[in-house]
């Protein structure tokens, strides 16, 4: 029987006539659907000539005809040459050695062009090679193809000819020479021969003329200790390589320090051989990459690093300046000693901006005797003079200078008081400004003069003494450019080429090389360099300055260079933008490093928000009386308490394409050229979005990932101690777990076998190789916020962790004594946070090419298989995009293609326009929407390798084969090769005792294996 | 009773417009037959003041001797020839001839006058001829030119211009005729109707039966096996046509030059590898860059063909102009024999289109697999026209790798793994799969 119940909606309904209820209940709707508004104007509608009907034809008819049309292929046109030039066969690599200088990065290099257009920097491995390249040098290629580069001389912000800028400029040197004004060229360090000697030829013309060098980022205390010393401006050079104890005290020496490129020389030292290796102590205030290297990272205040020098200096030299008290001094000390008795084995570095500080380490090297320290050799990549910079800036105010030319510097941006020098600029008569980007400067100038790539030039470096490097042109210039070099010569009524002078001035260079044997190699050694002879200088005095430091304002603000920005010149460079920092793992920004205990006091924090993101809170920096504002913060663990960090580089805004204009000016507080400056900070409202590619900062105790010992242990005990066999339960036995398998193995011995070994001491994380793999993978860039939400395509990355405890062995033995579910809950949660004083370890990883890979069972379409030369193939035209294979990976390497990067508005880096993706290597196919990729082992370099062989019938040579990484690894943490061949050098490292495979007990058999990283503690 | 059936005087009318228009054509083609060549046979009138000087011995000693740089009527390297006694004197060119050069040291006027004019390019002794061989050379060079023959350019394209106009007026003559006898025919049926009703005779209907449509619809079985067959048949041609999407089999672009593969490869025999040099060390087999066609060209101005040799598609002019685009895409003036300077690049069509994801290198096949490029590319050497002559499908690469054996004799990179291969497999020869050629990422990545 049917209910009698009445179900009501409302209490409007109990009420008998109501108007609303009837209302509601003719209508299907509350309110009237205003279909008026979206339909416009009925009559117009219903007059129309197209019928709703006629309209579905018209789609139904252009669809099918679309994609009818779309099965017809389009004319491809192919254009030879008219006359082909006898270097070049198409689809076949030219090499051309030549040397990278920017006037921040140097380095030797070899560059690999492809029908005529340079693609790929490579490590220039003969001897001479004095700097490998690092990450910006890997990426200076794309700097070559930004499509924001000034593509023609300006005139006043119009379009000239080089005639019209001829004409301007010898006007103006006439009048200047007539006046008796002054002519001041402003140059980067050049480092460079034959135009200093052209310089000096030109400056001789004018009465009035000055030199004036301007690093952006300076080196001018160190300069100014050393010519003190010394007699001469340079740096003193390091091999570390030839030290048992490194001593660094704020010298980022795996980073940017004097020009960088030492870290070659380390890493040879950090090899454990014979059961030695070197020492590294680290005494820093922002985690750099150094300390994330060192054996014992010490963190201090620039000031307590100032009375830890003078306490090293008392020790070796046997002096008595007495320093106050700080925190860490009994472990200065303690470092004292080991120095003391390292004696020549031992050296001593430091990278503060202060004269005092510099002079003691050239006594205490002095007095060591240091083997590592070479004076005789020093390095001629840094002269920038910061008075003569602040003189300059003066001589404009006052007027007195005429003509100003500008070279690669961008004054406007890189110098703390560019209101200063904009207020000068205005009373110069005439400024040149020569520059490859219309940037911060060259908009303002009188001339912007196109300058052209390193890629595109002639000339010549001399990094150190007795190192003589040439640079070569790899690529006809792309746009209106002219050298400086050119340029003055034509400004001189010199009809001579800048190639013809330099070709007269090298061999004076050369140690014997004929010209042809020059360009070929690139280096030149000089076989004897002259001694040099150490004048007195008042290092006591110095001493006593030093000890007498004080700590201002509430916090130190350390600025530095970060890995991948350096000064910032490459700033619209993508590929650098997306490279994740090695420290923080955060890409396309920089930011305010705190340390945990300053951030809870300023109320400062980082949270990972639900899509993984991570959001920081914002602060605004106050140095004397500057403000930085929206500054965001990281809590950086190592960071010493009472310090905060901030790079160089961010925050540029001419000349840069929207997507790359991130971060902020760290410029803006360089005061007096100090990279230490009283700051004082405020939190902001509002929080920051970080684009960070790793989310998980520690290990967890889980020792099995990255295996570390110490040298005492590696030493002394058995290998299976400290490089434990993983083990799986067989039949209730316990097993190795390599021994265990569900699948029949092929047999591997025939032919070839890639293996690729990392070794976890020698691998600084410096990422030289993550740009290396980019640019020969045709690997896309995603942009922020892709990258924050982990889309990131790096076939290579370096994972960072922090132990939780003081160190990873530690965290082990705090996971081993969590006992009952409770307590291994909290314990767990703990061993989240990193330690105040974290040890650091980078790992890359990248495809491990599994033997038994995960990834290749669960394919639907078996677009990812296995080849018998240990590779694992990915073959995209198949790859239907379930996205099976990521998920089964247990290393996490493959990459998904959410997005078409390349031809696409939404993502306007290089890939969308036809400069830029002259970049590409055409014997890499560039992937599409909805494809997986992943680490090739650079398969078209090993199938390169093996046809070279084939044509030549010869057998592979030893340590013939290479992947990108392992060219770039310019530490030697990386070699690749063939397994199979007993000669090759990975074959050999598969036999050591510190060999181990990633996750060994899931029994995935890689082709990747890694050496156990040991620590000197 | 009698029955006017109409089809069958449709099908007569169609019979007799054929014929008709028989009729006709044979007679257009007897008469492009008649205008036979029987050109002026080469005048054979030996110039009276060439000497004593034998014109066919000429030409041998000419062809071998001279026609490297020297054409008769055409500036090559050196001056054209032709008639070339009447300008000098005949003591003059008997030692020009045997030694140009020393004339020209010791300054003889005409001598260095002719040296500047000709881009200063030295001319080779000749101490072994004798006067009497230079005479007959200068015999040979003094014959007049052969009247050029009208006749023999019968090529493709003017007579079938003509024929085009004659065909269409053959084809309006033909509906005419179609159009009367149609009318005609109505008249004439109309005409035996009106007698017919005159006459009293009716003329019978087509019965009204069951049609064979009806009967076919109402047979379910016939009709679900006509629509199975139909699907089928469908199904397979619609696999058919999307499988050759893509597939650009016989693929043959008209070319901003036309370059005749049969010529140069075929009547020529140029090695392929000549032009197409980047094939042996590169992926790229590379369109060959103009200063290859120009290491023969400089000397080849004009189509040299006979009439009876096998290249008669296009006419001798035709070539010539083909020639000249090649000069004028390089910049080479053919009458001061010089380089302008003046290059536009030729924009070839490309033929052979592999997908970018496909990693195809040349090198490997031609160089060290050793495989004749006609494997691939076919017989290109008969091809007037170049064409794409495989599919280029996977299928088909991956057929010819299980098939064929890899090349191992002397080549040290095979010896081990051969050895070690072949000992795993039990067999002395491997193909290319046994190597691993069949695996994805050799040719994806």
């Amino acid at each position: 029987m049917a209910s009698n119940k009445k179900y009501w909606q409302s209490v409007e309904e109990l009420k008998e006539n109501s108007s609303i209820v009837e209302t509601l209940r003719n209508n299907e709707f509350v309110e009237e659907i205003p279909t008026d508004e979206f339909l416009g104007n009925k009559e117009a509608l219903s007059s129309s000539a197209t019928s709703r009907r006629d309209f579905l034809k018209y789609v139904g008819f252009s669809t099918a005809a679309a994609s009818l049309a779309a099965c017809e292929g389009p004319v491809i046109k192919s254009i030879p040459y008219v006359v082909q030039p006898e270097e070049i066969i198409p689809g076949v690599a030219d090499y051309y050695a030549t040397t990278m200088a920017d006037g921040f990065d140097f380095a030797n290099i070899v560059v690999k062009t492809r029908e005529g257009r340079p693609i790929k920097v490579e490590n220039n491995y003969l001897a001479g090679g004095k700097i490998r390249p690092n990450a910006r040098v890997y990426a200076s290629v794309l700097s070559l193809y930004d499509s924001m580069r000034l593509k023609e001389p300006m005139v006043k912000g119009k379009p000239a000819s080089w005639e019209e800028v001829d004409a301007e400029v010898k006007k103006s040197l006439d009048q200047a020479a007539a006046s008796g004004g002054q002519v001041v060229l402003l140059t980067g360090t050049l480092a460079s021969p034959a135009t200093e000697k052209l310089i000096a030829e030109f400056g001789a013309r004018y009465a009035n003329f000055k030199h004036v060098i301007y690093d952006a980022v300076s080196s001018s205390a160190a300069l100014d200790a050393f010519q003190s010393v010394y007699g001469e401006r340079a740096l003193a050079d390091y091999d570390f390589s030839k030290s048992d104890l490194i001593v660094s005290v704020g010298a980022d020496i795996l980073g940017d320090w004097q020009g960088g490129g030492c870290d070659t020389g380390y890493a040879e030292g950090r090899i454990p051989k014979n059961g030695k290796m070197s020492k590294h102590i680290q005494m820093e205030a922002n985690m750099s990459l150094s300390g994330a290297n060192a054996d014992k990272r010490i963190p201090m205040t620039v000031t307590e690093q100032k009375y830890a020098l003078v306490e090293l200096y008392n020790a070796i030299t046997g002096s008595s300046v007495s320093t106050p008290a700080f925190a860490a001094k009994a472990e200065v000390a303690k470092a004292a000693q080991q120095l003391k008795s390292a004696g020549s084995r031992g050296v001593v570095v430091t990278g503060l901006d202060d004269t005092d500080a510099q002079l003691l380490v050239l006594a205490i090297n002095n007095a060591l005797q240091s083997a590592a320290f070479n004076p005789a050799g020093a390095r001629l990549v840094r002269k920038g003079d910061a008075k003569a910079v602040a003189q300059l800036i003066n001589d404009m105010r006052a007027g007195s200078v005429h003509t100003l030319i500008t070279s690669g510097v961008n004054p406007m941006y890189t110098l703390a008081d560019s209101a200063a020098f904009a207020d000068g600029l205005k009373k110069v008569k005439m400024s040149v400004a020569f520059t490859m980007k219309e940037d911060e400067t060259a908009t303002l100038t009188t001339i912007a003069a196109a300058a052209p790539h390193y890629l595109e030039s002639w000339g010549d470096v001399s990094i150190a003494k007795g190192y003589y490097s040439i640079i070569q042109p790899t690529i006809r210039p792309l746009f209106k450019t002219r050298q400086l070099q050119d340029s003055l010569l034509a400004w001189m009524g010199n009809s001579q080429s800048f190639y013809d002078y330099l070709k007269a001035t090298a061999p004076a260079y050369a140690a014997g090389k004929t010209w042809n044997q020059l360009v070929h190699d690139g280096v030149a050694v000089a076989e004897t360099i002259a001694p040099a002879v150490a004048n007195g200088a008042d290092f006591s005095g110095a001493a006593s300055k030093l000890a007498q430091a004080k700590k201002a304002g509430e916090l130190e603000l350390v600025l530095y260079t970060k890995t991948g920005m350096g000064d910032g010149q490459q700033a619209n460079n993508p590929w650098l933008q997306e490279f994740p920092d090695p420290i923080t793992r955060v890409s396309w920004d920089n930011y305010l490093t705190v340390s945990r205990a300053d951030a809870d006091r300023l109320g400062l924090e980082n949270y990972n928000v639900a899509n993984g993101g991570l959001n920081g809170s914002c602060v605004t920096i106050e140095v004397n009386g500057k403000k930085l504002e929206k500054v965001p913060v990281i809590i950086q663990p190592g960071q010493a308490k009472g310090t905060v960090g901030l790079a160089f580089g961010y925050g540029r805004k001419e000349a840069m394409k929207p997507e790359m204009v991130v971060g902020v000016n760290a410029y803006t507080l360089y005061n007096n050229f100090n990279t230490v400056q009283p700051a004082k900070i405020t939190k902001e409202s509002g929080d920051h979005e970080f684009a960070c590619i790793q989310l998980q900062k520690t290990l967890m105790g889980r020792g099995d990932i990255i295996k570390e010992t110490t040298l005492k242990d590696y030493n002394t005990k058995d290998a299976a101690e400290w490089n434990e066999v993983p083990v799986v339960s067989l039949d209730h036995k316990e097993v190795p777990a390599a021994t265990v398998d569900l699948w029949e193995s092929f047999d591997r011995t025939v032919g070839h076998h890639f293996n690729l070994s990392v070794d976890l001491n020698a691998c600084t994380g410096c990422g030289a190789c993550v740009i290396a793999c980019h640019a020969e993978n045709n690997v896309p860039v995603v942009g922020k916020s892709e990258v924050r939400r982990s889309r990131d395509m790096h076939w290579l990355r370096i994972d960072r962790y922090y132990s939780s405890e003081d160190t990873f062995a530690g965290d082990v033995e705090t996971k081993e004594a969590a006992n009952g579910l409770f307590d291994s809950i909290e314990t767990f949660r703990e061993m989240e946070d990193p330690a105040e004083n974290p040890q650091v370890a980078f790992q890359p990883v990248f495809c491990q090419h599994c033997n038994h890979a995960p990834c290749e069972t669960v394919c639907p379409v078996a677009a990812t298989s296995h080849g018998r030369q240990g590779q694992n193939h990915m073959a995209y035209n198949r790859c239907v995009g379930t996205r099976y294979c990521a998920n089964n990976c247990p290393y996490k390497v493959r990459r998904f293609n959410w997005f078409l990067y390349s031809k696409n508005e939404e993502f306007d880096y290089h890939m969308n326009d036809d400069l830029g993706r002259m970049v590409l290597n055409p014997d890499v196919n560039v992937r599409s929407r909805g494809v997986m990729e992943k680490c090739s082992f650079c398969i078209q370099m090993t199938q390169a390798t093996i046809l070279n062989a084939k044509r030549e019938g010869r057998p592979v040579r030893k340590d013939e084969f290479y992947t990108a990484c392992s060219e770039a690894c310019g530490s030697g943490a990386m070699v690749f090769g063939d397994i199979n061949n007993q000669e090759d050098t990975v074959a050999q490292l598969q036999e050591s005792d510190r060999m181990y495979h990633l996750l060994e007990h899931i029994g995935t058999k890689p082709n990747v294996f890694y050496h156990v990283k040991v620590r000197n503690t | 009773m009698k029955k006017v059936g109409n089809h069958t005087s449709i099908s007569r009318i169609i019979m007799f417009c054929l014929a008709f228009s028989l009729s006709f054509s044979l007679s257009v083609f007897a008469q492009d037959a008649a205008p036979a060549d029987a050109a002026a046979a080469p005048a054979d009138a030996a110039g009276a003041d060439a000497g004593a000087g034998d014109p066919a011995k000429g030409k041998e000693l000419f062809n071998t001797l001279c026609a490297a740089c020297h054409k008769l009527d055409a500036k090559a390297t050196g001056p054209a020839l032709r008639n070339v006694a009447e300008k000098h004197d005949r003591e003059w060119l008997y030692s020009w001839i045997k030694n140009s050069s020393a004339m020209i040291k010791a300054g003889d006027p005409v001598a260095v006058k002719l040296f500047n004019e000709n881009n200063q390019a030295v001319m080779t002794p000749f101490p072994q001829l004798s006067n009497q061989d230079i005479d007959n050379i200068l015999a040979y060079t003094s014959q007049p030119a052969e009247v050029p023959t009208i006749a023999p350019t019968t090529g493709g394209s003017p007579v079938a211009a003509d024929n085009g106009i004659n065909n269409v007026l053959i084809l309006g003559a033909l509906v005419l005729v179609l159009v009367v006898l149609i009318v005609m025919l109505a008249l004439v049926n109309k005409t035996l109707k009106r007698v017919a009703a005159a006459n009293g005779i009716e003329v019978e209907k087509p019965e009204s039966s069951v049609s064979l449509w009806q009967a076919y619809a109402k047979n379910q079985f016939l009709v679900l096996v006509t629509a199975i067959l139909l699907l089928l048949s469908a199904s397979y041609f619609l696999y058919g046509y999307l499988m050759q999407i893509g597939v650009d089999q016989g693929y043959e672009p008209i070319q901003p030059i036309h370059f005749s593969h049969k010529i140069h490869a075929g009547d020529n025999g140029i090695d392929c590898k000549y032009c197409h040099s980047s094939a042996r060390v590169s992926k790229h087999s590379g369109i060959p860059s103009l200063n290859v066609c120009m290491n023969c060209h400089k000397n080849i101005a004009e189509f040299q063909g006979d009439k009876d040799s096998t290249y008669v598609e296009y006419s001798k002019e035709f070539y010539t102009a083909e020639i000249q685009k090649l000069y004028d895409a390089v910049g080479w003036d053919k009458s001061t024999q010089t380089y302008t300077g003046k290059q536009k690049p030729v924009k070839w069509v490309r033929i052979h289109n592999l997908p970018d994801f496909v990693y195809f290198n040349h090198a490997q096949h031609v160089s060290v697999a050793g495989v004749e490029c006609q494997t691939c590319h076919g017989p290109v050497e008969t091809f007037e026209i170049m064409k794409q002559h495989s599919s280029l499908t996977m299928g088909w690469c991956i057929n010819c790798h299980r098939e064929t054996d890899v090349k191992i004799e002397g080549n040290a990179y095979y010896e081990k793994i051969h050895d070690e291969l072949a000992k795993k497999y039990g067999v002395t020869k491997l193909t290319a799969a046994n190597m691993g050629g069949t695996e994805c990422g050799k040719c994806h990545y």
